[in-house]
């Protein structure tokens, strides 16, 4: 019975502190409408299983994601954010892919210099039929991003605004 | 002069589905955790949100609670969408106040932690109910639908959509890649269980194609480009140069006589290389149109332009043209049916079965023109070597059901395998072995058939074919093949010595389905067969509205079935075009035009030209009725001032927020 | 030539190529010398774990295959050449039991920790047929060609272990790398229907009857498809195919006298090497037909 507790405590432990690292990635996706939303779709009627630590905000195309999106969800906590396209050439606008792929380019500059790692951002092509790749992208994803433990960017900003108001009083201090 | 705010008052509704959902999610939990969110009036679970109830559940709380705004928790929008964006109609709120969450194909279905499964729901939910805030009422635009059809591919399929349409007063355009229409069937000599021939029943379909008032028949053709969109759809279609004027050949083949070449030495596609033709040709005595052909590749005159041209003055009519050039048509219509078929699997690729090695190992469709009549050897099953076959070996499932070639079960071999057993033996009464690993014969008479030849004395080996070689073991086996196979019922590995191989080759993809899935905006599936928008409820539909599939484009089918699908895709497309318009989803992007700076980044982004600058104004401006609603515009504009319906950056930002914030 | 030759291999001899197999070994080396392709010997290497290891305790065989890729590894940079086909896909086994199954990957975990050696990287494993038509190929070869090949019509013979199932070499059913490097040297070669078929292995030793029948109809298959000469690229495949023909004859009451050759000594022998270092000396069968067509009174025939 005593154990049984335990067990209980236990679990309930972990559930939520995530596992037993305690860290459990979370990670905003934008999945296109014709390709890799419906990829997941078909992963979930194949009964594919795979982690839950994406939550999928839909898109018609993925040229419609705005590098904004991926900054604020950044800002806001997020930990990873993955993008799904077509693959090139398959785009049901023809190429909004492509024209996607430019500003992840130089996106991805601009975090590196900004200290978020490579893997934290990564965009896929995956196609109405791959839902096998969803499930490998999500959970190679979230096993890359786990092991880089958690950004935390909205702390990071508090932080930083509290280091900067100490340093704005100590000036005041010092000039009065 | 600001319109009074109006007081957000969201429903939330959690689906059970049955178990699919609530089964991993903790749906109580999750209406629980909606109902504590800002601006949520009623947030209840329901068992099927999908039913009327359901549904009925929606149009009371609008009224009671005077909802407005809806936000259903249960599948992909893909499938139920639509469904409650109707049910919030018919409360009388304007239906674009509605979200849909995907807590089952995205959460319930792939998710094994009940704990982890709900909590990313609360997030979706969270989401969702940030999302439906900034939502606005929106309209849908109707836009006619053009009548006409294109029906791409002229096998049975394709003839027998074209017909259906044909008939019900449509206009049909039906493009075949081949000079003929007919397909493979046209090739069959008897079709399965029945025994029927093949051609007396398709080629009355054929003519009746020709001969149609409302059906264009473009053979030597392909579609080159489509553009537009549902109802609306601009083709370009290539007509290939034939070098014979089809207004003036009547078909009577003095062409071909008078050909330089006195001797047809050139492998017939048509036979599949067992019979030869001349550079100039009818493929078949049926062909439609019965329209001669040059093939660029072989004929003198184009290749060299050094040529008598007998076959020129041969035509009274004048009727063989070499100045023919690439033609391309455009054409309007409403709705295309898609029926390209399948290429037979290249019997070379399974190079244990000696296919290319050996001269009297033959393919299935090889087979199938050696027991026409109107073959190459008017139906007399002899060898490459002049032999007569005495014991012939008919080995099934050669690329299908394999792990290195292609793992589907090709669904007609067995049965065409049966059927060509039955007809070999009967044309040269050689002694005649099956080999196979399941019998498979679901269809109506199909197993009767196979008891039948069971009792003609066709002989059973139930076991995978290892290899065919001439590897000879003892002087009896001379001069023979040796099938090697493992009889699963005796136990035992077998060696039979037989004159002749015959493999029953499965049906697979054409080798350019993917360039054409490209061209026609669908998907294929893994094996490469296109794409159906569901495997039950859509069969015939594709993810792109307006293009509708029919036959083995679409996955491996008899000749029934085939016609089936056709039959059915004729009727969606009926449905589509005797709807008379179609209505287009609102998410089309606009500029804010006092937020412009006329930068100009937008407009090369546009795919159909929607965006444009107005010079005086010094603006960008975006044609409504061009712009599809991909938001690339959107995503790419540095001032923010273009705006995406449905998917405005606001929607996007408050999803972002709910997805992240603590659940 | 591509980078990995210009780079060498490390080389695993394996029991065979010390004894059974000598010829192997010494015309292999001859010729990578005459291609100039280093090769080096892998150092303190052990049983590739083949044979009766495989067959009684996996486990052991396993470790032992390790032990010899953990050692590999200490010399990045390098693929490992393993020219005895048991020994290529025994290594190759090892690799992918490890990669895919975690219970074997603890077992052998733990066996390098008492060797205290470390869990071996992913080692390219090579054989030389792969590495001759890949990183070599043919042209260069053809380029460096000094002797037309006297010896007539060549039965290329694969052999089980070489093509299947952990191998990259070339189609399992259907090899065709080795008839494709010899034709591109003028050599002519048969069809040999049974060029993947199994040699009888160690039957020819713990059940000879058997063994003896199987090693029969691979040579009376070559024979009656016109083979002059049979080339392996497998120990024991040559050597079972080569030192029995005396007993098969006698039981057939058919003659067998062809040579059984390596597809280095016929490679080496048409790029100039010498026919001591090629080690012709070794082969038992058909030495009348060697030293008629290895004969240096043939030289202007012979040479290019």
């Amino acid at each position: 019975m005593a154990g049984a507790m335990l067990n209980l405590i236990m679990e309930n432990q972990t559930s939520t502190n995530g596992t037993a690292s305690g860290f459990e990635p979370r990670i905003v996706a934008f999945f296109c409408n014709w390709c890799t939303y419906t990829a997941a779709d078909l992963a979930g009627v194949s009964r594919l299983k795979y982690a839950a630590n994406v939550r999928v905000v839909r898109v018609m195309c993925s040229g419609r994601v705005d590098p904004q999106f991926i900054l604020d969800a950044f800002a806001k906590g997020a930990d990873g954010v993955l993008i799904g396209g077509c693959h090139p050439g398959d785009c049901h606008y023809i190429e909004g892919n492509y024209k996607l792929l430019r500003r992840v380019r130089l996106l991805h500059r601009m975090l590196r210099d900004m200290g978020i790692e490579d893997d934290r951002f990564r965009l896929e092509w995956i196609s109405a039929a791959e839902g096998e790749k969803v499930k490998t992208v999500i959970n190679d994803m979230v096993e890359k991003v786990r092991k880089l433990g958690p950004l935390q960017l909205p702390q990071r900003f508090r932080d930083g605004d509290k280091e900067l108001e100490g340093e704005q009083l100590k000036a005041e201090a010092a000039h009065v | 002069m600001s319109k009074p705010v109006e007081e957000i008052r969201i429903g939330v509704y959690v689906c059970h589905c049955g178990t699919n959902i609530a089964g991993m999610v903790d749906v109580k939990n999750v209406a629980d955790f909606a109902s504590r969110l800002p601006g949520v009036t009623v947030s209840r679970e329901y068992k099927y949100m999908c039913s009327d109830p359901g549904q009925e559940l929606i149009r009371q709380d609008i009224k009671e609670h005077r909802l407005n705004r809806i936000v259903v928790a249960s599948c992909s929008p893909l499938l139920h969408e639509e469904t409650f964006r109707a049910a919030t109609a018919k409360g009388g709120l304007n239906p674009f106040f509605f979200h849909l969450v995907n807590i089952r194909e995205h959460d319930s279905w792939v998710h094994e932690n009940r704990q982890d499964a709900t909590a990313k729901a609360n997030a979706l939910v969270h989401a969702a109910v940030e999302r439906v805030r900034s939502h606005k009422a929106l309209t849908k635009k109707q836009v006619p639908v053009n009548p006409a059809v294109l029906v791409v591919g002229g096998g049975i399929a394709g003839i027998h959509a074209a017909l259906t349409l044909a008939n019900a007063g449509k206009k049909v355009y039906l493009v075949e890649r081949e000079p003929t229409i007919g397909g493979h069937m046209a090739k069959f000599d008897k079709t399965f269980p029945t025994l029927d021939c093949a051609a007396c029943i398709l080629t009355p379909k054929m003519s009746s194609v020709k001969s149609h008032k409302n059906i264009t028949l473009w053979s030597y053709s392909e579609v080159s480009r489509i553009e537009g969109y549902v109802g609306n759809f601009e083709v370009t279609v290539r007509r290939q140069p034939r070098y014979v004027r089809e207004d003036l050949c009547v078909g009577c083949m003095e062409c071909i006589d008078a050909c330089v070449f006195k001797e047809a030495k050139f492998p017939n596609e048509f036979d599949e290389g067992l019979g030869k033709r001349k550079p100039i040709y009818v493929p078949f005595p049926q062909a439609t149109p019965k329209v001669a052909v040059i093939d660029p590749d072989r004929c003198l005159n184009v290749k060299t332009g050094k040529c008598k041209k007998s076959c020129v003055a041969s035509c009274d009519r004048g009727a063989i043209d070499f100045t023919q050039k690439p033609e391309d048509r455009q054409i309007k219509v409403g709705a295309v049916v898609v029926a390209t078929g399948f290429k037979a699997f290249d019997a070379k690729r399974s190079p244990q079965y000696g296919y290319g090695v050996y001269p009297n190992v033959y393919t299935s469709l090889e087979v199938e023109r050696l027991v026409n009549a109107s073959g190459p050897t008017s139906g007399e099953v002899v060898l490459r070597d002049g032999r007569h076959p005495k014991t012939v070996g008919i080995i099934h499932c050669v690329g299908s059901r394999e792990e290195h070639t292609n793992r589907w079960c090709s669904r007609v071999c067995c049965m065409y395998s049966l059927k060509l057993a039955h007809l070999v033996k009967e044309h040269s009464g050689a002694e005649v072995f099956n080999f196979y690993i399941d019998m498979r014969t679901p269809g109506k008479s199909f197993e009767e058939f196979y008891q039948k030849l069971l009792k003609e004395g066709v002989h059973f080996v139930r076991g995978k074919v290892a290899e065919v070689n001439d590897w000879v073991l003892d002087p009896s086996e001379q001069g023979k093949l040796v099938i090697r196979v493992e009889d699963t019922l005796l136990g035992t590995v077998r060696r039979i010595p037989v004159d002749m191989v015959v493999l029953g080759v499965g049906l697979e993809p054409h080798a350019d389905a993917q360039e054409v899935r490209r061209l026609f905006n669908i998907s294929c599936g893994t094996e490469g067969f296109f794409l159906e928008r569901h495997p039950k409820l859509a069969p015939v539909n594709t993810f792109t509205d307006g293009i509708f599939l029919a036959g083995c484009c679409q996955g491996p089918k008899d000749i029934p079935d085939t016609v089936a699908q056709a039959g059915a895709a004729a009727a969606e497309a009926l449905a589509l075009i005797d709807s008379g318009h179609v209505e287009l989803e609102p998410n089309t992007a606009y500029i804010v035009e006092e937020e412009c700076s006329g930068c100009k980044s937008c407009v090369p982004l546009c795919p159909y030209k929607a965006i444009s600058y107005v010079e005086d104004k010094k603006k960008a401006v975006i044609n409504e009725a061009l712009c599809k609603g991909c938001g690339t515009c959107v995503g790419a504009c540095p001032s923010s001032s273009i705006k995406q319906n449905l998917f405005e950056d606001e929607q996007v930002f408050s999803e972002i927020r709910g997805v992240l914030a603590d659940v | 030539m591509s980078n990995e030759s210009e780079k060498g291999y490390l080389y695993f001899p394996g029991c065979s190529l010390k004894s059974t197999g000598r010829a192997y070994e010494e015309s292999l080396l001859e010729l990578f010398r005459l291609l100039d392709i280093p090769l080096q010997e892998l150092d303190d290497w052990n049983c590739c774990g083949a044979t009766s290891y495989m067959g009684i305790d996996e486990e052991a065989a396993f470790v032992l295959g390790a032990r010899n890729l953990s050692i590999a590894c200490q010399t990045p940079g390098r693929d490992l050449m393993a020219p005895c086909s048991a020994c290529y896909m025994v290594l190759r086994k090892t690799q992918d039991y490890t990669s895919k199954y975690p219970q074997v990957r603890r077992e052998v975990e733990a066996a390098m920790k008492r060797a205290d050696l470390p869990m071996p990287g992913q080692v390219k494993i090579r054989h030389p047929l792969e590495i001759l038509y890949h990183d070599v190929g043919a042209e260069r070869l053809k380029n460096l060609k000094k002797r037309n090949w006297l010896g007539g019509t060549i039965a290329c013979y694969y052999g089980c272990q070489a093509v299947r199932p952990y191998s990259d070499v070339d189609d399992a059913y259907n090899p065709v790398k080795m008839d494709e490097l010899l034709r591109a040297m003028g050599v002519q070669t048969i069809d040999y229907c049974l060029k993947t078929k199994c040699c009888a292995g160690v039957l020819t030793g713990t059940v000879p009857p058997v063994g003896r029948r199987v090693n029969y109809i691979l040579l009376k298959e070559a024979v009656r498809k016109g083979a002059q000469a049979v080339v392996t690229i497998c120990p024991l495949c040559q050597i079972n195919l080569d030192a029995y023909q005396k007993e098969i004859s006698a039981e057939s009451g058919e003659r067998f006298d062809i040579p059984i050759l390596y597809l280095p000594q016929v490679l080496g022998w048409m790029l100039g090497g010498r026919k001591k270092e090629l080690a012709f000396h070794r082969c038992i069968a058909g030495r009348r037909y060697l030293n008629e067509w290895l004969r240096e009174t043939k030289e202007e025939e012979a040479y290019v």
